[in-house]
């Protein structure tokens, strides 16, 4: 009973659509992610878009606006570094994290000062979505999964081998670029619900739990999906009972499914 | 360039950032050609693979390449990489992504492309094993779920770069024996980085050494008799 009639509440409706559809976008995107050894990139968006939005919200802009083509140009240089062979990634990813971490934390203690606001940032609230914020929303996970069902078979490709892809005339750039922004839409887009320090455990669990339990890539995506998309509702649900922040519980339900995987295919084995 | 006639290199040069690897080297590669890329570490192998590739483009000379390698023709076994080897993919998955690069922009695979995909898993005897998860077959295997692959996307030409690592001796055979193959009876024009001379030479036509001081351009036996391969004849055979 409790459980539906919380629902009732608009800020639930709001949450839960915008919640499903940022779950199931990081789950598709995560896959290929963590296959290409790209965890970290998700990470470093996630706090670079926190420092985005500290400045948003200090200039009095709207922070999805000024956010989004931030962390898409975070994106693009995250993964030129990430591809020079002559740069140390991992380095460059844990400084810029660090870095935009450093000046979101000063411009929010210059202006509305350490208050509730980044506490509800860096874990996120159920609050955070506005009307306008739910529309947004859903265009552009639909922009998101529409780009990524289009080329899924290329996506493929480029992630299980980079190097034949080139050579057989796919543009191998153009893909992880592809992969690079709707990564960075995506954690901007959770960012307010989630917070910056969890958004990126949406991107990786899925994949990590999915990768587990099926053999082909194909299964892998669709189980990634339906296990993001669920433990953002038990997640959510949680969260309104138990009156915990909504972050927090969702991550704890992946970790739990993610530990329950392990075991599953320990004892399969 | 003449139909029989693949890849056409003219007194090129190839390198990186204005320093170049490899200089003033002439080669044709023809349709049904063998050849072993040989030489030390550093010499210029793999960077005269991404130059056959078209990855890279020459610093000076010119190389042109047949018609269809320009349009992504190049059946290419790549080294693997240390994410491929836990990939969570089926066999059938892998092959097929070597159809892409047939034709125009399409979100679904043909059933054209399928049969030629089961039908070069056939040819390589992984057919039974086309649902089974790439990260779970042993190396010779992946080896030919990856030639598989290339044939999907060529019909004329192979490009190996070093696949032999990590194989045991066995299976190392096994590959050779089915290069020997798909050179003999599909006609296919095979061109091999290696370090493993001794089995190359027995399959190679021709070998190519990148030295120090210079190339050597010649059938396997003109190689060992040559200064640069006298040391491997001593050394080996």
């Amino acid at each position: 009973m409790n459980i539906l009639l919380m629902f009732s509440w608009p800020f639930m409706q709001r949450a839960l659509v915008a919640g499903v559809l940022v779950s199931l976008c990081a789950a598709l995107l995560g896959v290929p992610l963590v296959l290409k050894r790209y965890s970290m990139i998700g990470d470093g968006l996630s706090h670079v878009s926190f420092g985005a939005l500290a400045i948003a919200v200090a200039l009095g802009v709207t922070p999805l606006y000024f956010s989004i083509p931030v962390v898409i140009l975070a994106a693009f240089l995250l993964l030129r570094v990430a591809d020079h062979p002559r740069w140390n990634s991992d380095a460059a990813v844990a400084v810029m994290s660090a870095s935009a971490l450093a000046i979101g934390i000063l411009v929010i203690s210059r202006t509305t000062g350490m208050t509730t606001d980044v506490d509800s940032y860096m874990f996120g609230s159920v609050l955070a979505m506005s009307k306008a914020d739910v529309g947004l929303s859903v265009l552009l996970c639909a922009a998101v999964l529409a780009l990524f069902a289009l080329n899924y078979h290329r996506l493929f490709a480029v992630t299980f081998d980079e190097s034949f892809s080139r050579a057989t005339g796919l543009k191998a750039d153009r893909y992880n670029t592809l992969l690079a922004v709707l990564t960075a839409l995506t954690i901007v887009l959770g960012m307010r619900m989630m917070g910056a320090m969890l958004i990126s455990s949406l991107v990786i669990f899925p994949a990590l739990t999915a990768m587990r339990l099926f053999r082909s890539f194909r299964g892998v995506i669709l189980s990634a999906a339906v296990t993001s998309v669920a433990c953002f509702c038990v997640g959510l649900t949680a969260s309104f009972t138990l009156s915990t922040p909504v972050g927090a519980s969702v991550v704890c339900v992946d970790l739990a499914v993610f530990l329950a995987a392990c075991l599953f295919s320990a004892l399969r084995r | 360039m003449k139909a029989n006639e693949l890849i056409v290199c003219r007194d090129v040069s190839l390198g990186y950032e204005g320093r170049s690897v490899l200089a003033h080297l002439d080669l044709t590669i023809q349709a049904g050609d063998y050849l072993c890329i040989v030489g030390d570490n550093g010499s210029g192998k793999s960077t005269l693979l991404r130059g056959l590739l078209g990855l890279l483009t020459p610093q000076s000379g010119s190389i042109q390449r047949a018609p269809e390698l320009e349009k992504g023709a190049v059946g290419y076994l790549p080294q693997q990489t240390q994410a491929q080897r836990d990939f969570p993919a089926t066999v059938y998955e892998v092959v097929l992504s070597g159809c892409l690069n047939q034709g125009s922009f399409r979100f679904f695979y043909t059933a054209a492309q399928k049969s030629q995909a089961l039908m070069n898993m056939g040819k390589l005897g992984v057919l039974e094993l086309k649902d089974k998860s790439y990260r779970d077959l042993s190396g010779g295997q992946q080896q030919r779920v990856l030639l598989a692959r290339a044939l999907c996307a060529a019909s004329r030409l192979l490009i190996l770069d070093e696949p032999i690592t990590g194989l045991d001796p066995a299976a190392a055979q096994d590959l050779y024996k089915t290069l020997a193959y798909l050179h003999e009876k599909e006609g296919m024009a095979v061109v091999m980085v290696t370090h493993d001379l001794k089995a190359a030479l027995r399959g190679a036509r021709r070998v190519l050494h990148i030295g120090r001081d210079g190339f050597f351009l010649g059938t396997a036996a003109d190689y060992l008799a040559s200064p640069q391969g006298r040391r491997f004849r001593e050394a080996d055979l």
